[in-house]
Order: structure tokens, then sequence, then C-alpha cells
């Protein structure tokens, strides 16, 4: 699924990485703990968190993850911004909820990770 | 939709609380920050967490959510599963990852 | 071939979760320069990484040493901090000692030490209560040009 499509169906906002809207990816995975997120081993994940601080971009870059999607409503810091922007990272704000977000991309076709 | 009716549609493993099967699920809450679900589940919600902190009973008590499911094959506590059979909100387990955890009862929810 | 060993160091203070991880970012984009496959870079990293936020969350303060080699990344963390009463029970997937404002920060799972291990080759780790923690890691090298060989 390319990122624009999750873009639309969540009606979400892209804060910074607009030039990779093309990117594909092919599986979700929704935690705020990213000592979780750390043990993931395949490719092409979006990430669905409520946790917004500097370690998730962190977390996103050791990861070799592209997408991360900031639901609850929860915005990114302007560091938060700066981080994602040296490593070439996609940050998207939406005020839904992970539950809601996770069903929504599911519906949609994306694919769980196990 | 009862929380029985989602044990038996997703195969989820019944740890404890057991008296409490029979409530009535508003919707679903995906979290790992105690302060969130604090702050944002609602009354009746089903709670999808990787959170084995004996804290996320109390938590589940005071907002008087519907279950708890833990993700990822996790276990609760022994003082947890004491909790629960007390309080009658019953802790769920599912060897599933929360997105899919979420997304599956999101549908079943939906179409009901 | 000449063995040639490109050493680097860093070191990192407890406490200051603004900075955790800067010096693994610092240590993977070295890494990318050099050829490395980026599965390995992967492993390497976010076994550093889970080490630096311990390091913040546990201990005083710590160095980092890493030695690229032509076979091997070898990674030595070593901190001054409260060291680890139990290294068997710390390794258990889900045994956290972490504060309540750790778990909001979105760590404390327990989960790090486990990942950790799982992302080296060989993982070696001691402790000295009141001293500190050491870990030694060591990934094998695989090249990108090496792959299709
Ligand atoms: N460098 C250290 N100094 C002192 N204690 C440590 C250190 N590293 C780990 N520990 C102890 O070992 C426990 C387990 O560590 P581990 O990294 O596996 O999990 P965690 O840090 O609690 O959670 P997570 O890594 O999943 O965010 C910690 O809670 C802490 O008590
Ligand atoms: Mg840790």
């Amino acid at each position: 699924m390319e990122v624009k499509e999750v873009v639309s169906i969540l009606n979400a906002k892209v804060i910074c990485g607009k030039q990779y809207l093309d990117k594909s990816v092919d599986f979700g995975f929704a935690s705020d703990l990213m000592s979780d997120v750390l043990t993931l081993d395949a490719d092409n994940i979006l990430l669905i968190t409520g946790l917004s601080n500097l370690q998730t971009i962190r977390t996103l870059e050791m990861s070799d993850i592209c997408v991360v999607i900031l639901a609850r409503d929860k915005k990114a810091s302007k560091g938060m911004i700066e981080l994602a922007i040296e490593s070439d990272l996609l940050i998207i704000e939406t005020e839904k909820s992970m539950f809601k977000t996770a069903g929504l991309l599911f519906e949609a076709g994306l694919k769980s990770v196990y | 939709m009862k929380i029985i009716d989602l044990v038996n549609k997703l195969g989820l493993e019944i740890l404890s609380g057991e008296n409490g099967l029979n409530r009535t699920v508003s919707g679903g809450y995906t979290s790992d920050l105690l302060s969130d679900v604090i702050a944002n589940a609602q009354e009746n919600n089903i709670w999808i967490t990787l959170q084995t902190h004996k804290n996320v009973m109390a938590i589940a008590s005071l907002k008087d959510l519907a279950a708890i499911i833990l993700i990822n094959g996790n276990k609760p506590e022994e003082d947890t599963r004491e909790q629960s059979n007390i309080e009658n909100i019953p802790i769920l387990g599912t060897k599933g990852n929360a997105f899919e955890t979420s997304a599956k009862i999101y549908e079943l929810l939906n179409n009901e | 071939m000449v063995e040639e060993t490109i050493s680097l160091q860093y070191k990192i203070d407890g406490g200051d979760f603004k900075k955790a991880g800067y010096a693994s970012s610092q240590i993977k984009k070295r890494l990318q320069k050099l050829n490395i496959h980026p599965k390995v870079i992967k492993k390497i990293v976010i076994a550093l990484y889970e080490a630096e936020i311990n390091v913040v969350a546990y201990a005083y303060d710590a160095v980092i040493r890493i030695e690229i080699g032509n076979e091997t990344v070898k990674v030595k963390i070593k901190d001054n901090g409260p060291g680890i009463q139990d290294i068997n029970q710390a390794m258990e997937k889900g045994y956290s000692t972490a504060s309540s404002k750790i778990r909001e920060m979105g760590f404390g799972a327990g989960m790090g030490l486990s990942n950790m291990k799982k992302n080296s080759d060989k993982f070696d780790i001691k402790s000295k209560i009141n001293e500190g923690t050491e870990i030694n890691i060591i990934n094998y090298r695989i090249n990108i040009k090496n792959e299709n060989n």
C-alpha cells in the first residue's frame, strides 16, 4: 500500500517527508513501547504509536522503519521533525486512536508482521 | 457484542476474571501508556496492551473497562489475576500483536 | 589484505533522555559509509541503542568503544552505575525495574537485554554491584559487495 493511500484513508496530516508519499508499506505495527518496536525483523513496516518524543524517531532510525503515524492527536515536536528530516522519515499525525487506525488500515490491506 | 463473543470468535485465552465474560463491549482501546489509558479510555472499552505491570488492573477498575487483552503471549502476575477475579474484569491472552488484534476486534464491532 | 581497524569512542551521560541515541546514530552513519550490509548494520545499531537507553535509564555514565575490522565489528559498552544484581533475571523477557517515568517514555518492557543478545553474534555481559556493567558484542561483518559471491 502506498503511504499516500494511508494518508487519505485516515484523513491524516503529513508533517514531513512529503516527497516520500509514493513509498509503499506492507506491514502495520502498533505499539507505544519502543523496546517492542526494536524487536521487529520485517521490512517495509509502518508504525502506529501514541508515543511522541525524540526516542520515537531514534527508534525508527535504528529499525530502518520509514513511516510513523502519531495517533491520538499527538503532535511531533520541532526536534522530532528535525531528526526525522535528517533520516528521510515520514511523520503523519492523526486524531484517531491507535485502535481505529489499526482497524482502518488492516481493512485496507495492510498486513500484520506475525 | 459481549466479551465472550470476542473470546470465541478470536480464540482468546481466558487468563482470569471469568465471571465478567458477559459484559458488553462498547469499543476498543489500544495503548501501552498507563497515563494515556487513565486519560482517554472509555467505560466498557476492551483494552489491548503489552503491559503486564500490576497497575493495569487498578486502571481497568478505575476506568470501568470491560476487559484487558494481553498481546504477544504475555501473562499477568499472580496478584493481577487475583485482582481480576475480585473485580470481575477478565484478562484475556493472545499470541497476536496489537495491530492485528485491534484490527480484528474493530472489524467485529463494526459489523455488529 | 592488510587488516585495517577503525576505532571509535563515545561518552554517554546517564539521565539525559533527549540525547539518548545520538551515539548510535553517529555510529550508524559511519557504518553506512563502509559498504557493510544493512542487515548487519541494523543488528549492531539496535543492540547499541538498547544499551544506550539502559545507560541513560539506569547508570551514571558510560563509554562506548567500537572496533570495525575486516571480519568483525566489536562493540563494548562499559558504564559506571549500580550494576545488575542478578544477570539471569535481568536477561529474562519481561523483567524490568524501570520507573514509571521510563515507562511513559516508551521503555521498560524488560525486552532490551534479550533483544541485544538476539542481535549479536557473540554477546557477553558482566556486572559488579555499585561499580557498573560491561557489555561486549561481536557481529561478523558482511559487506554488500561480497553478498553475491
Ligand atoms: N546498565 C545497566 N545498569 C544497571 N541495571 C541495568 C542496566 N541494564 C539493565 N539493567 C537492569 O536490567 C533490567 C532489564 O533490562 P532490559 O534492558 O532487558 O529491560 P528494560 O530496560 O527494563 O526495558 P526495555 O529495554 O524493554 O525498555 C532493567 O530493568 C534494569 O533493572
Ligand atoms: Mg532496556
